[in-house]
């Protein structure tokens, strides 16, 4: 049999202001695991998609209309990788007389040239000498129907 | 160990070259906060003799004359393109002390010596290739030498390329460069020290190499005989990598116009403590006490002078914007004095710890904690989604007439998404 202590008991004063102690609200799980803990996968992440290489890409905001042809609108915002090297059919953005451009890169009798996917815009062709700067490839667009 | 020195060429100038390429072959100068003075110049506005430092409204008359084009800072960006080059460069080393936004020492254990310059190329080439900055590198067995060897090859003194290794040359050859160049290059010889040792007659850095290195701690202090062992190649300054997490944080701005009024600082404060607090919750820690501190402008020299410091205790750790706000508010009221033109303000964050590590205070209201946290980082994400200042709290006004003068700050060309660059 439990013999329980004649503790004395001891009166609480009278007089003194209550003292607030906290209550800690922490929860202390008790019930039944869920089954779906041991299949818990990262989410997929837009960024790790689109973005492989962090420290070179950049976005860039498509203008005018020389690219519909493969699927870049007004607008549109371009993901450009730098490092990447440029092949040809790459969709590139290039350096042309101080500003960017974007289009295909291609081959015009053997020479390099940057195609628009525009039946309404020229060929950019290069002459000997005239140097053709290749700022980064775009990898991907990102088109928004409603934000 | 040989450690290789690697710093951005003209780093904010380069940034601007990135995304703007019309810059590209022009003079350009970058000015520092309030357009004041030149703090990057392209190598064409270094040719044309404008100092690193030269106020901007002394080269008004050059820089018509050449076509000078002036740019505001934009500190967004360089950050944006200095954590990128960081990383890169962290590629290729185990050790790495980024030593400031655009320089960066990378230890090169292991490597055989006849490789370090291929190595060194292939760092320029990656930071380059993906993101469009030049660099160059200086190879050597200490910092100091490192940073000598960089020097170096910026100018085209030794090396090819950009890369230098002073491992390459022989005792004669670095004899010779290191005739050639003024003590004043030297990492750690500011101008005061330049100007004791052209007293002793050391005048280049081959002099302070071949001083003694005991006569020169008497004369000046361990620090400069340090210096002295670096330039013969004995390393006495260690790389310092990073993870040491900040013992401080620092946010202080120069006014674009003098303020008078109460108001005006304590909007200045608010803000300052506003951006003290979000990086301090970035970096997962919590402060102790702050410093807040006021000045008058002490270059002008027939105005008043005043300046004054307070150090308020907080009154637990806290990384809490409201309360860090209004402790600063608190300091402010003590140091402000009526009948100054206040030129700067500021906010220092001390005693920082991380925030795990703070005890639970047995005497916290009970969710205290818990609510100011997640308050906080409700804040601190809508500001992300929506932009800095979205949601702040009100003693940070809405007029900010000391704000920065920031004219001819270029987009943010990778930080908001109405300033992209546009390709067409």
């Amino acid at each position: 049999m439990n013999t329980i202590a004649p503790f004395p008991v001891i009166k609480p004063s009278v007089g003194l202001p209550p003292v607030l102690l906290p209550l800690f609200g922490n929860q202390v799980p008790a019930g039944f695991p869920s089954p779906a803990d041991d299949y818990l996968e990262r989410r997929l992440s837009l960024d790790e998609h689109l973005v492989p290489n962090k420290n070179s890409t950049f976005l860039v905001r498509a203008r005018g209309n020389s690219m519909v042809g493969a699927g870049i609108f007004d607008g549109d915002l371009m993901v450009v990788d730098k490092a990447l090297n440029a092949q040809s059919g790459d969709i590139v953005v290039a350096v042309v007389d101080g500003e960017f451009t974007v289009k295909y890169l291609g081959l015009l009798n053997g020479v390099i040239c940057l195609k628009p996917a525009n039946p309404r815009f020229q060929t950019i062709q290069f002459t000997e000498g005239q140097e053709l700067e290749i700022w980064g490839v775009v990898t991907s667009t990102i088109k928004q129907f409603r934000r | 160990m040989p450690i290789a020195l690697v710093d951005c060429n003209n780093f904010y100038v380069s940034c601007e070259r990135v995304f703007n390429p019309k810059l590209d072959g022009k003079p350009v100068v970058v000015l520092s906060n309030n357009d004041g003075c030149a703090v990057a110049r392209s190598n064409e506005v270094k040719a044309l003799g404008v100092k690193m430092g030269e106020p901007w409204f002394k080269m008004e008359k050059l820089a018509k004359q050449h076509g000078i084009i002036a740019l505001s800072s934009n500190y967004t960006l360089y950050g944006d393109m200095s954590a990128r080059v960081m990383n890169i460069l962290s590629e290729f080393s185990d050790q790495q002390e980024v030593y400031s936004v655009d320089e960066c020492f990378l230890g090169l254990d292991g490597f055989a010596s006849e490789y370090l310059v291929e190595h060194g190329q292939k760092i320029r080439r990656a930071v380059r290739k993906q993101t469009g900055i030049p660099v160059c590198v200086g190879i050597a067995d200490t910092k100091t030498l490192s940073k000598l060897a960089n020097h170096c090859a910026k100018k085209g003194f030794a090396g090819s390329d950009g890369v230098c290794d002073f491992g390459l040359l022989s005792e004669a050859q670095l004899s010779k460069l290191f005739s050639s160049l003024p003590v004043g290059e030297i990492w750690g010889v500011g101008r005061q020290i330049g100007s004791k040792l052209a007293v002793m007659g050391i005048e280049t850095v081959e002099g302070l190499r071949r001083a003694d290195s005991e006569y020169i701690r008497q004369q000046f202090s361990v620090v400069v005989e340090r210096t002295v062992k670096e330039l013969n190649g004995i390393p006495c300054i260690e790389l310092e990598e990073a993870g040491t997490p900040r013992q401080q944080i620092m946010v202080s701005r120069s006014f674009g116009l003098p303020v008078t009024t109460i108001e005006d600082l304590s909007e200045s404060v608010a803000y300052f403590s506003t951006t003290a607090a979000t990086k301090l919750r970035k970096d997962g820690s919590v402060a102790s006490s702050l410093c807040v501190f006021v000045r008058t402008n002490p270059f002008k020299e027939k105005e008043a002078q005043y300046q004054r410091s307070v150090v308020v205790p907080l009154s637990r750790p806290s990384a809490d914007t409201a309360k860090i706000v209004s402790a600063a508010l608190a300091g402010l009221k003590q140091v402000f004095r009526p009948g100054f033109r206040y030129k700067k303000s500021g906010v220092l964050l001390m005693g920082l710890q991380p925030r795990d590590s703070v005890q639970p205070d047995l005497f916290d209201e009970p969710g205290d904690r818990a609510r100011d946290e997640a308050r906080m980082r409700v804040m601190d994400q809508i500001n992300k989604k929506m932009g800095k200042g979205s949601v702040t709290i009100a003693a940070v006004g809405v007029g900010q007439r000391w704000a920065m003068r920031r004219e001819m700050k270029s987009p943010g060309y990778t930080s908001e998404w109405d300033e992209l660059p546009v390709a067409r």
